[in-house]
């Protein structure tokens, strides 16, 4: 699939804004949601916040690097764990943030050393990802038994990790977040991450890791080094998984190998699908979008969760490839200028072509 | 009859810019390349000429590192690139226009050059770069416009740019006029004898007027072995030339 | 010496399921150079058509071997009318749309027959390996993945649908220039697939748990065999199944299952990043 977004030609101005009016929606909620919404309401969209960094990061990897990751819940997987074994056995939570970042890190980078030098081509790294996430899965499935600890943690096989501690403020371990501040920590890491990512891509780092989702050869015939921006990448965005897994952790208190799970895969792949393929926002509105679709699917036991996801899946990859976020830019740009081009016909008009 | 100088013939001691040595490239049972032994000078502007399958484009792809050859050695100023990777050949200063254009289709004009000019360069000069590349090239006008939309033309100019932009010491171009209207491939050889004037060219063409336009020396490739190589007029006179451009390499 | 005999036994068993459960994903793969995310999905399929025809007290056999490649084969020809056939020649999308026809059917299933795990008896007893009983079943599991390999050869190398095949497979648009339609072919090759990963299914449903989400604890052994294997289907199959089949049940045999399935994995990806291309890439490329 090629991504057709990402059109910064003549859109420097419309992207600032959009960047904008993300940011100060972003604000709006951080500051806004605790004061409207109830205890419950609050966790809700804890957990979507957590999910949505999640999006961003299969967003990031595949949309802008062009990388079919298709194992980007080894990560979440690795940081939720890391951070509950770490936090486990230190008691303040500082450290353990740091570990759920790090740890994905470095994994991905190993990884990734061996695919991209390897020379392994784009479906192959997406059955390799897979398969690297399915295996972590039955490996941590596994650990049942008071054998399989790490230090103060027992991993607890498919039964997972119970009971772990929330962030605290730095130096203060035993005094855990209530949930308002475990929402402005996943908020607020979350509008950071973005506005960081944008900062990425804004650089000439993230220039030349689209250049390269553009044409390999060409960025090589330049003189980079594809493989090397690529790992890059790879790596950077298994830090945001990992840091949304250690929030996913929070979120719930409790972590269980499923989500190193495929479905846990098959659902960031989709939300970057039904939100838009080479945004940053299109990832996240899909993650709010799909997980309050799950949610609603839940709350009935007629049918499957799976079979509305799946139909989703078949249906965006048939019928919207692109995803909301494009199609809904697109259309409102067109709108803007439509009644703008009758005041002053300027050369934005021409810019819309697609 | 006055043969390219090679490295140290009749005495004359001269360090080329680029040499390869008994270069050959096999895929499976076919031998593209066939022990080509090839030197360009300094600034020197060499034109290949052969007809389709002679190995031409094959050996852009062994020079600028796509390929590795099966045998033979590469040396860029006495610096041995055999095998070393494309990226690493293009920081030694080697920019190719390739056959068929390679340009990020979803990236504006702007941002082709920009990402080709940056490498290594303060932000300043990298503009700097954009700005003189864009004006030479004729680009400004649609700086702004996405690359895929472009027509076929445009896009190799854009190509050109991308390679200018990085400010190789050697260009390789592959068929730099194919697709273009008759104004357009003046303009290219215009071009051509500009940048020849500070920078070494290797030009693959088939476009003999084209090619009287530009060269000074030509190389003939047929069936991957070097079958002449001498002044333009003396190569286009010459009987083989014409026989294997004539029907006679139909087989 | 007995615990020798029992080992080799269990190799032997170890590479028959993985040839059984890799040939259908390696005839669409190599046929078509599509993933099919959905394979695990099929194999499932297949296990739960012979839990229901068996449980409505068909024949055992014919509820393992036959009903389930055909049942599997009809749902891939209508999923390849419905679904593939629009995504041709689009790599990536081929792969999403496939995973969401595995995310639907596995919540069809779980819709329809709730998420339980069911099982069906083996029909076969146990022998003895000296000291040691070993499971008759598995003799049939080898059996059969012989001879799925066998009529696969068979059908490549003698029939016309096999030259065809193979012809399309070397080069899409001469065929059709030779009046063949690639449709048909995709479509006939896509079904065939989904077929030997029905058969799978049935025949492994008497040993593994029957249940919607099975498809899962096979897939990933069966990507990584097809992409180890390369493109020649037969014989990358037969040695990809013979490398990490070994792999995985001799160091599941010195630790544990989990452990194998880790070997075999890292196994895999050393051997993908020496010869990206596949054992077969590299060696016996015009082998079948």
């Amino acid at each position: 699939m090629t991504p057709t977004v990402f059109r910064p030609s003549g859109a420097g101005l419309r992207s600032a804004a959009g960047f904008l009016a993300t940011l100060a929606l972003g604000l709006a909620l951080l500051f806004g949601a605790p004061h409207t919404l109830d205890t419950f309401g609050l966790v809700q969209c804890t957990g979507f916040a957590a999910l949505a960094m999640f999006g961003l990061s299969q967003g990031f990897v595949w949309g802008f690097a062009g990388v079919m990751s298709f194992g980007q819940a080894a990560f979440l997987g690795l940081g939720g764990y890391a951070y509950a074994v770490a936090v486990l056995n230190l008691g303040d939570s500082t450290l353990p943030v740091l570990c759920a970042i790090a740890v994905p890190m470095l994994f991905a980078a190993l990884l990734g050393y061996f695919m991209f030098y390897g020379r392994i081509s784009d479906a192959y790294i997406g059955v390799i990802t897979l398969t690297v996430s399915v295996i972590l899965f039955q490996l941590v499935n596994a650990t049942s038994g008071s054998q399989y600890r790490i230090g103060a943690a027992e991993l607890g096989g498919f039964n997972g990790i119970p009971a772990i501690p929330a962030l605290n403020l730095p130096g203060h371990p035993g005094e855990p977040l209530d949930t308002d501040g475990i929402w402005y920590a996943a908020m607020g890491a979350l509008i950071l991450v973005y506005v960081v990512l944008r900062a990425v891509l804004a650089s000439r780092f993230g220039r030349v890791v689209v250049a390269i989702r553009e044409n390999e050869t060409r960025a090589q015939l330049i003189g980079y080094d594809p493989r090397l921006y690529k790992l890059l990448a790879f790596t950077i965005a298994a830090g945001v998984a990992g840091l949304a897994g250690c929030l996913y952790a929070n979120w719930g208190g409790f972590i269980s190998p499923t989500v190193f799970g495929l479905p846990m895969s098959a659902q960031v792949i989709i939300y970057v699908l039904v939100g838009g393929l080479g945004t940053l926002v299109g990832p996240m509105l899909g993650a709010v979008l799909i997980q309050a679709l799950i949610i609603t699917a839940g709350s009935q036991s007629v049918l499957d969760s799976n079979l509305g996801l799946g139909l989703v899946l078949v249906g965006f990859v048939l019928l919207v490839p692109q995803g909301l976020v494009p199609v809904l830019r697109g259309l409102s740009w067109r709108l803007i200028e439509r009644r703008a081009g009758k005041a002053a016909p300027g050369p934005l008009a021409t810019e819309t072509a697609r | 009859m006055t043969l390219p100088v090679p490295t140290g013939l009749n005495g004359v001691p001269l360090r080329p810019l680029i040499e390869a040595r008994g270069v050959t490239m096999r895929f499976g049972g076919v031998t593209a390349v066939a022990g080509v032994d090839f030197t360009l000078g300094e600034v020197e502007l060499r034109c290949l000429i052969g007809p389709n399958g002679a190995g031409k484009s094959t050996f852009f792809k062994i020079l600028t590192g796509q390929l590795k050859p099966t045998e033979g050695r590469i040396a860029l100023r006495g610096t041995d690139i055999t095998g070393a990777e494309p990226h690493a050949i293009a920081r030694l200063g080697v920019g190719i226009k390739t056959q068929v254009p390679n340009v990020f289709n979803g990236l504006s004009v702007h941002e082709n050059v920009f990402v080709a000019a940056s490498r290594r360069k303060s932000l300043a000069r990298t503009r700097a770069i954009v700005d003189e590349t864009l004006t030479r090239l004729g680009l400004t006008g649609i700086a702004r416009r996405e690359v895929g939309q472009l027509a076929h033309g445009q896009r190799q100019w854009v190509e050109i740019a991308t390679v200018l932009a990085q400010e190789p010491e050697l260009i390789l171009l592959d068929e730099p006029a194919a697709g273009m209207t008759h104004e357009e491939v003046h303009r290219t050889a215009a071009l051509i004898r500009e940048i020849n004037r500070t920078h070494a060219l290797i030009v693959v063409e088939h476009d003999m007027p084209f090619i009287r336009m530009i060269a000074k020396t030509v190389t003939v490739f047929n069936q991957g072995r070097i079958l002449v190589e001498d002044e333009v007029d003396a190569v286009l006179a010459d009987r083989r030339v014409r026989d294997v451009y004539l029907g006679k390499q139909a087989a | 010496m007995d615990l020798a005999g029992l080992l080799a036994f269990n190799v032997l068993t170890g590479i028959a399921t993985l040839v059984l459960i890799t040939l259908g994903l390696g005839v669409i793969y190599g046929m078509m150079r599509i993933i099919n995310l959905a394979h695990g999905e099929f194999m499932m399929l297949g296990a739960y058509t012979a839990v229901m025809a068996s449980g409505a007290g068909v024949n055992i056999w014919i509820a393992m071997l036959v009903l389930p490649p055909l049942v599997v084969g009809v749902i891939g020809l209508v999923l390849e009318r419905t679904v593939i056939r629009f995504l041709y020649g689009r790599m990536m999308d081929t792969m999403l749309a496939t995973w969401g026809v595995s995310l639907g059917l596995i919540g069809l299933v779980t819709t329809l027959y709730g998420n339980v795990v069911r099982g069906v008896s083996t029909p076969v007893g146990s022998f003895d390996i000296g000291r040691y009983g070993a499971s008759l079943y598995s003799l049939v599991i080898m059996a059969t993945a012989l001879g799925a390999l066998a009529a696969m050869f068979g059908l490549l190398r003698f029939t016309k649908f096999g030259l065809i095949l193979r012809a399309t497979m070397q080069n899409p648009r001469m065929a059709a220039a030779l009046g063949v339609q690639p449709n048909r072919i995709y479509m006939a090759t896509f079904a065939l697939g989904a077929a030997l990963a029905g058969l799978a299914g049935g025949i492994l449903a008497p040993i593994s748990g029957v249940s919607p989400a099975m498809g899962a604890a096979y897939v990933a052994r069966a990507f990584i065999t097809v992409l180890g294997g390369g493109p020649a289907i037969i014989t990358g199959t037969g040695l990809a199944s013979g490398l990490f089949g070994t792999i995985n049940e001799l160091v599941s045999f010195k630790t544990t299952p989990v452990i194998g399935d880790v070997a075999l994995l890292a196994a895999a990806i050393l051997l993908i990043r020496l010869l990206p291309q596949g054992i077969t890439g590299r060696y016996l490329r015009r082998s079948l």
